[in-house]
């Protein structure tokens, strides 16, 4: 099989199987996709013959969704070893996780949950990412999450958290842009502070996506991280801030709930491309 | 704070949200940590709703939703892999009361089930249409025959295949009654294919690596394997010939 060694510096998108026939006619602005590991995991069928032939065509970032790394306890070994089986056959341009946790007790509970930062909990996440690491025989990306509460037991703050993981593990990270808007409207902080605190320098890919407006108890607002709609203004403004410190990078449009027609979302590839043409007139 | 805490109350909304949440200014974080519980809730709900689309349709919205928020905090996912999540749901719904006007619910469960495992499984290279052919009479009774990963077989005494297209609005309202069922797989898309009397247990017998002379005998006197054999060669659900 070909193997597209990295992701370019240009517009991907989670790739969606209604999307299938539509990409491989033209994908327009989108020059790589990002598929949930989990959604490949069975044995054969139609999931695993696109993408096949998908990754014949763009390179292929795999973006796992269940590994529980901020977990309590010790990494799902069944479920590294399919992911080794996965990375291994598919030999994708990159793989990435989540600072997070979904497993506990063994029930896997289907969502990115929070964890305090700790020294603690910086030690548990740093085994698990050089585990990860050395299952997998490379270098994987980690993603900020979005969040909706704070832990008061909190030491550090998360790109300084993020930073070190980086600096002791030697992953790289995943900026999801929207991710910090929305988390820094949830917890009062100042997005752009966030992105010149972030190791951007380790950064191999940035996310945007979609968010939902709700409020808390106190009437404040609190953003819902749906990936079900357009990436709003304030996050593609956010992205521009961010690209003139990092330069250009891989940027993936995530739309996983609601999915919209092609033309939708190659639309909103199309203003990525532009947040990079407009970088590049720049310099 | 342990995940444990953080976990328990995930899933029984009766809790207290846990200690040592806050908003950010050090407020509790009441409502926001209902966010999570939602998030839990909500995507289980839609990925059993997603794996059991005609059960679904069948209980209505309310109804589904009110059933599988009792089925995932009995049987949470055991994996990551939420493409085999829902296992356990026929069973499940066997012990439910309360579904006395959908009594055949639970087997269309088992049929939906069926279906996205044929869906899931592995690839495998048939045997050509007519490959029964070329065996010589005298050694096809104890020939053995590999059937594809992707053939599950479901049994019932209630017409599943009609009740699931009709729910799904792919066929008219069921008339037959009892119904044996193969999920076969030529490509990429699973179909049931009703089967005549005792083709269950023939398939069953296939599977379990039976002689094909044997496979028919323990179907009882006067079954006639021909229709079951040019499904599954029609449908490329047989992969190899052991004389």
């Amino acid at each position: 099989m070909h193997s597209f060694t990295t992701l370019p510096a240009a517009p991907g998108v989670g790739y969606k199987p209604q999307h299938y026939a539509e990409i491989l006619a033209g994908a327009g602005p989108v020059g790589w996709l990002e598929i949930h590991a989990e959604n490949y995991m069975g044995d054969g069928g139609r999931p695993l013959a696109q993408l096949r032939a998908l990754a014949e065509r763009f390179p292929i970032s795999v973006h796992g969704v269940g590994l529980s790394i901020g977990g309590e306890g010790r990494l799902d070994a069944e479920h590294l070893a399919r992911l080794k089986h996965l990375v291994g056959w598919l030999n994708p341009a990159s793989f990435s996780e989540h600072l997070a946790w979904s497993t506990h007790d063994s029930a896997f509970l289907n969502d990115l949950l929070p964890l305090p930062y700790t020294n603690a909990t910086l030690d548990r996440v740093v085994a698990h990412v050089d585990e990860v690491q050395d299952t997998l025989g490379r270098q994987m990306l980690l993603e900020n999450p979005s969040s909706y509460l704070a832990f008061s037991e909190s030491t550090w703050d998360e790109p300084d958290f993020l930073r070190e993981i980086a600096r002791r593990t030697g992953c790289g990270l995943l900026l999801d842009v929207n991710n910090v808007f929305v988390s820094a409207t949830n917890l009062g902080f100042t997005p752009q502070a966030y992105i010149e605190g972030f190791a951007l320098d380790q950064v191999g890919e940035i996310h945007l996506g979609g968010h939902d407006e709700d409020e808390d108890d106190h009437g404040a607002p609190l953003l819902i991280d749906s990936h079900g709609r357009e990436v709003a203004d304030p996050v593609w403004a956010l992205l521009s801030h961010t690209l003139v410190r990092s330069g250009p990078k891989p940027l993936l449009i995530e739309w996983d709930t609601d999915v919209p027609a092609w033309p939708v979302l190659a639309e909103e590839a199309r203003r990525a491309e532009e947040a990079l043409a407009r970088l590049a007139v720049a310099a | 704070m342990s995940q444990q805490a953080f976990h328990h109350a995930l899933l029984d909304p009766a809790r207290p949200v846990p200690d040592g949440l806050t908003d950010g200014a050090g407020h509790p974080a009441g409502r926001r940590y209902a966010v999570y519980r939602n998030n839990v809730a909500v995507s289980l709900t839609e990925a059993l709703i997603t794996g059991f689309p005609a059960c679904a349709a069948l209980l209505g919205a309310d109804n589904m939703s009110r059933i599988a928020g009792r089925f995932l905090r009995q049987h949470p996912p055991a994996s990551p892999l939420m493409i085999h999540w829902g296992a356990a749901f026929p069973a499940f719904l066997d012990g439910l009361d309360g579904l006395g006007r959908l009594p055949f619910l639970s087997d269309v469960a088992r049929l939906e089930l069926a279906l996205r495992r044929a869906y899931h499984a592995a690839d495998a290279t048939p045997v050509a249409p007519d490959a029964l052919l070329s065996i010589p009479e005298d050694r096809l009774g104890l020939a053995r025959l590999r059937l594809a990963p992707s053939i599950q077989i479901v049994k019932s005494r209630w017409p599943v295949a009609e009740i699931r297209a009709y729910a799904l609005g792919l066929g008219p309202a069921p008339t037959s009654g009892a119904q044996e069922i193969a999920v076969l797989r030529p490509d990429y898309d699973p179909e049931p294919h009703v089967l005549p009397p005792q083709g269950h247990a023939f398939l069953a017998a296939l599977q379990a690596n039976m002689p094909l002379a044997a496979a028919v005998t323990q179907c009882g006197p006067g079954f006639d394997p021909a229709p079951c054999l040019a499904l599954l060669l029609g449908h490329g659900a047989i992969t190899e010939i052991l004389t």
